[in-house]
């Protein structure tokens, strides 16, 4: 950087603060600002000046005081030590804050994101005189029990291998691959650098063909998101967004979670951090954490971090994606960083769209969610990064700005209910306004677990369906005039909302429902109305199917059934058909 | 003028409601205090709200009024505002920037702190899990505090939200444990007698020299209320996080506070987001209750009970609303059932604690809890619909089994929510009210307990064929 212009602060207005001096500097090249050398990003260059968004409480910032170019865009250093780590909106690891600081975060705290001084096990995979492309694999380290990080060509690099470090322990900063590229010799650490906001490059996009497995019945069986595909939870205040994401982070069969916290509350990453390290992964038996990112930028910290805080995420997320895994990105909330585009476009005065937000708003959500996809990577391995953002519409009205424009670039929404959250019905997904676009992609996968897959499904929401309908009835002139033939249905769904999709996120068997059981559960249900119908329509009265002995089995059922224990359940439908075949007999 | 005592500049360019506009000035930093000296030579506080080469616009604190733009004096002090924090606070009245108004000289010494504060780091919490018992079934059944929590009082005008606070500072205690609670109370916005009846309640209880009030009355200046809540919240770290104390922290009425942060943004020019509210009010909001929790390395800690009254008892209105978004549930007070003569009113279904899961249970309380707790609302919730349908199609229309259910809703709401203000109930007796009412559905209904728990405490009575 050409240091003869000195670069100082001409106006301070929250987080935005004007310079001049900028004429070298480039559009969103990292900046520190005043005597606390704050971090900040130039965001708008009109010659000599330019405006700095900056990520650091700018109280006592003065005009006059100086402004530090760096050279560099604001960018991510990606490599092993991020598993298991918490970082602030731009990457700052939060327990090393804590040990130069204190339980605060002071300001112009310089921390670097990975461990310089730890020791990896590195295993070469390539050799010298290997011709290596732009993603290729030239070596791993076991970054936890979990992860082989494999290290990479960053995108845009390529060059014949003339010399790869043997098997042993190396800092993620040593050389450990020479490259000849052809004009210059390229040395390549375990670590490279990615600006926070660019999409990685990928080979190929590909079609979503397998679910992201939550264990959440609503979610699998009737509103499935594929790997690679992009979700939006929007609820009012505690309908469980929050809840519900932490269900995904901790038992969808994702290989990588990043979790972004962003501008939501401290204690709600807290719990995750106390949390995980003790719970342990059905699938792989090892510990949570072992697989898991955290981004904190909580509602206290800048708001111009949680606006980077996202794209902090994303990144990571499609690192690891690169690399060949299926990652799983949670951004709660992203209504909150919505906000804060909207606080740093106010005072940039930019004229506002809708509610003050400002007309890029779309756009925006639109990158961050077209960031989500299966891919085949650039080295050929295939992987996917599924993104599924939280919104917090104000006064839970989901035709606020930030749902309706969300909603354009999802193919699957969770539709959470104040009136279903104040029953205590949980998840408060509702079942009449969710919708998944993902259900033909996934459905071949399902009926591998039961070829019936699609009609048990289709039947229990048509009953659902109808049930609402005949619920209008219900509350003009009362239940008793309906004939039993639809006093079942009413009969039945609230046998499917109590045993099905009612799901208590506490319950030790229930917080996390297997696939092969879900389609058990469903059959249950669905096995009941069918029977059941033929057996009133035989003239048999609803009391006999109500006072059956199985019927407080099949509501206790999810909770009373471990996942794998598939006989008992197979049992369970056994002894209901045949309680229901003596009374077909009885009415014959 | 010495550069100690900061930079004085004489006039201004401007006035517009709260906020002045100095110009010529120099070596101005954001976000530090002003002393504005009036014609008559009153001196008054405020902050820069913006600053650039030669001009600043400032938040005047106690208001613009008797101001002029030639003969004001504007002197810069070079830091933010902050206070000096001791515990020798205890016991005293101070005014929202932490001013005494009791009539005793200033407490000695003390720490100056920034009263914005920092934000906590999210690896420095510890979660917070223990119970406080408030002796009100409602709270401790159904939405249970703990230590650390941030748990709002939603409220409507001439609902009985005071007497209810005062009835948990009075109450609040922790099984097993013998720590007083250290208050620290804020007032923003509302009439001297709610803060005398406090006064008088602590008096009461013998507890005011474990009080620090900060009040920023309705007769003083509205932008003070800004700085009170924040100001309330320094000594309360302080109090809870250097002297390892026990704070709970009651600011009301927060509606007020949000009304005054109106005001700024709409002097300033700025593009609203809803009800003119500024777009930042839940940032603004946030940097106030995430103050609220523990942290490690230290004993303390810092419970907030935010009291707000909503405009039209409208929870949808932004105030509630954000609120609601950023802390760990709300006690939701409800018109209906205060006008029924229930007390406290405390509306069944939308309150909510948020912390509750992991302040209960064995351990905590008792291992059936969870399990009672949410049979209540569920079975409440269904009461709300079968009255509903009731109001339809009349009570003698209603089957047997809601007929039952609606005496159950009687039944909940009289002896369960209700109690009185001077009642302090045991959480073991919370708990067995809330089996009586189970026991008076049939046992087959009761679908959130298990077949054990239910084994265990349903009274099954005679003659109960449903
Ligand atoms: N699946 C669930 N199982 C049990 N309780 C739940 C579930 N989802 C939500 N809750 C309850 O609702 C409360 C609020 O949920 P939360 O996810 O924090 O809401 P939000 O993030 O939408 O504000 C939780 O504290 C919990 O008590
Ligand atoms: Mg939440």
């Amino acid at each position: 950087m050409n240091s003869s212009t000195q670069s100082t602060v001409t106006r301070v207005n929250g987080p935005i603060v004007d310079a001049v001096g900028l004429g070298d500097a480039q559009m969103y090249e990292v900046v520190e600002v005043g005597p606390y050398r704050l971090i900040g990003e130039i965001i708008r260059l009109q010659g000599e000046k330019g405006t700095i968004q900056v990520y650091e409480n700018t109280s006592g910032l003065k005009p006059g005081d100086s402004v530090h170019p760096t050279g560099a865009p604001l960018s991510l250093e990606l490599g092993p030590g991020l598993i298991g780590n918490i970082y602030d909106g731009i990457q700052r690891p939060l327990p090393e804050i804590a040990q130069h600081s204190g339980a605060y975060i002071r300001r112009g705290e310089k921390v670097p994101p990975l461990d310089t001084e730890r020791n990896w096990r590195f295993t070469p995979s390539a050799e010298v005189g290997q011709r290596l492309n732009p993603g290729d694999i030239f070596g791993t380290v076991k970054e936890t029990d979990l992860i082989d990080h494999r290290l990479m060509l960053p995108p845009g690099t390529s060059g014949t291998v003339v010399e790869i470090v043997p098997e042993g322990e190396y800092t993620i900063h040593q050389t450990i691959c020479r490259l000849d590229t052809g004009s210059s010799i390229r040395e390549l650490t375990m670590t490279q650098r990615w600006p926070a906001r660019r999409f990685r490059p990928v080979r190929n996009r590909e079609d979503v063909t397998i679910p992201l497995v939550t264990g959440m019945r609503i979610i699998d069986t009737f509103f499935p998101i594929g790997r690679g595909g992009a979700a939006a939870i929007p609820g009012g205040f505690g309908t469980g967004k929050t809840m519900t994401q932490h269900s995904l982070a901790k038992w969808s069969d994702a290989q990588i979670v990043v979790y972004i916290g962003c501008g939501e509350r401290g204690n709600e990453m807290t719990e995750v951090l106390v949390d995980f390290p003790s719970l342990v992964d059905p699938r792989t038996g090892k510990s949570l954490m072992e697989r898991t990112i955290l981004i904190a930028n909580t509602s206290n910290m800048p708001v111009a971090a949680r606006e980077v805080s996202i794209y902090t995420g994303i990144t990571i997320a499609e690192y690891y994606r690169d690399m060949g895994y299926d990652v799983a990105v949670m951004a709660d909330s992203t209504s909150r960083w919505a906000e804060a585009l909207r606080e740093l476009s106010g005072r940039l005065e930019e004229m506002p769209a809708e509610e003050g937000f400002p007309a890029y708003l779309p756009s925006k959500l639109a990158e961050f969610y077209e960031r989500a996809g299966a891919v085949t990577n650039l080295n050929g391995s295939p992987g996917s990064v599924s993104g599924i953002g939280a919104g917090s519409p104000p006064g839970a009205d989901f035709a606020e700005p930030v749902t309706s424009h969300t909603k354009r670039f999802i193919r699957c929404f969770w539709a959470l209910d104040t009136a279903l959250a104040n029953a205590r019905h949980y998840p408060s997904i509702h079942w009449l306004t969710s919708y998944s676009e993902y259900i033909e992609d996934v459905q071949s996968w399902w009926e591998e677990h039961d070829a019936e897959w699609a009609t048990l499904r289709l039947e229990t929401i048509e009953l659902l369906q109808h049930e609402d309908s005949l619920q209008q009835i219900v509350t003009l002139v009362g239940p008793d005039v309906l004939p039993d033939s639809q006093r079942l249905v009413l009969f039945v769904a609230d046998l499917i909302k109590n045993g099905f999709l009612q799901q208590n996120a506490f319950d030790d068997v229930d917080m996390f429902c297997s696939p092969a059981k879900q389609v058990r559960l469903l059959r249950l249900m669905v096995e009941l109305h069918r029977r059941a119908k033929q057996i009133i329509e035989q003239g048999a009265p609803l009391v006999e199917i109500r006072d059956m002995q199985c019927i407080p089995k099949l509501v206790r059922a999810k909770s009373l059934t471990e996942n794998d224990d598939i006989k008992r359940m197979d049992a369970l439908l056994q002894e209901m058909i045949r309680e229901l075949d003596a009374l077909k007999e009885k009415y014959r | 003028m010495s550069i100690e005592r900061g930079l004085e500049y004489v006039g201004l360019k401007g006035i517009d409601g709260p906020l002045i506009f100095a110009e010529g000035i120099r070596g101005v930093g954001y976000d530090e205090v002003v002393e504005i000296i009036s014609p008559r030579g009153e001196v008054r506080l405020g902050t820069v709200l913006e600053v650039d080469a030669n001009a600043a616009v400032v938040q005047v604190l106690e208001g613009t009024e008797g101001l002029s733009t030639s003969r004001t004096r504007v002197r810069f002090q070079g830091q933010p505002m902050s206070v000096a924090v001791s515990r020798e606070m205890l016991g005293r009245v101070f005014d929202g920037l932490g001013r005494p108004i009791d009539n005793s000289p200033a407490p000695f010494g003390g720490d100056r702190r920034d009263i914005s504060g920092d934000p906590i780091n999210p690896f420095s919490r510890v979660y917070p899990r223990d119970f406080i018992q408030t002796g009100i079934s409602a709270i401790d059944g159904m939405n249970t505090l703990v230590r650390g929590q941030k748990l709002p009082i939603f409220s409507g005008n001439g609902l009985p939200h005071n007497r209810i606070a005062a009835q948990i500072t009075r109450q609040a205690k922790l099984l097993g444990e013998d720590v007083e609670f250290t208050i620290v109370f804020a007032a923003m916005g509302v009439k001297n007698d709610v803060a005398q009846y406090f006064i008088r309640n602590f008096e009461e209880s013998g507890v005011l020299d474990n009080v620090a009030l900060f009040l920023s009355t309705a007769s003083s200046p509205s932008i003070e209320r800004l700085l009170t809540p924040r100001t309330a919240l320094t000594l309360a770290e302080h109090l809870a996080f250097d002297e390892g104390m026990h704070v709970l922290v009651i600011m009301t009425d927060m509606t007020n506070y949000c009304e005054s942060l109106r005001e700024i943004g709409t002097a300033r020019g700025e593009i609203p987001a809803r009800k003119g509210y500024p777009g930042y009010l839940y940032s603004d909001l946030a940097s106030i209750y995430e103050r609220a929790g523990r942290i490690k390395g230290s004993e303390g800690s810092i419970t907030q009970m935010p009291i707000l009254t909503m405009p039209n008892d409208d929870i949808s209105h932004p105030v509630p609303d954000l609120t609601g978004f950023i802390t760990e549930g709300q006690i939701v007070l409800e018109r209906d059932l205060f006008q029924r003569g229930i007390y406290p009113p405390i509306a069944g279904l939308p309150s909510l604690s948020r912390l509750m899961k992991d302040g209960i249970g064995e351990g905590h309380t008792r291992d059936d809890h969870a399990a009672v707790a949410s049979q209540l609302f569920a079975a409440y919730s269904h009461v709300k619909e079968v009255r509903g349908l009731a109001a339809v199609i009349g009570q003698e229309e209603l089957s047997p089994i809601d007929k039952v259910f609606m005496e159950f809703g009687e039944q909940f709401e009289h002896k369960f929510l209700c109690q009185g203000e001077y009642e302090d109930r045991p959480i073991e007796q919370t708990l067995e009210l809330g089996w009586d009412m189970l026991s008076l559905l049939p046992r087959g209904e009761l679908h959130r307990i298990s077949e054990e728990m239910l084994d265990e405490h349903y009274r099954e009575r005679e003659g109960s064929e449903l």
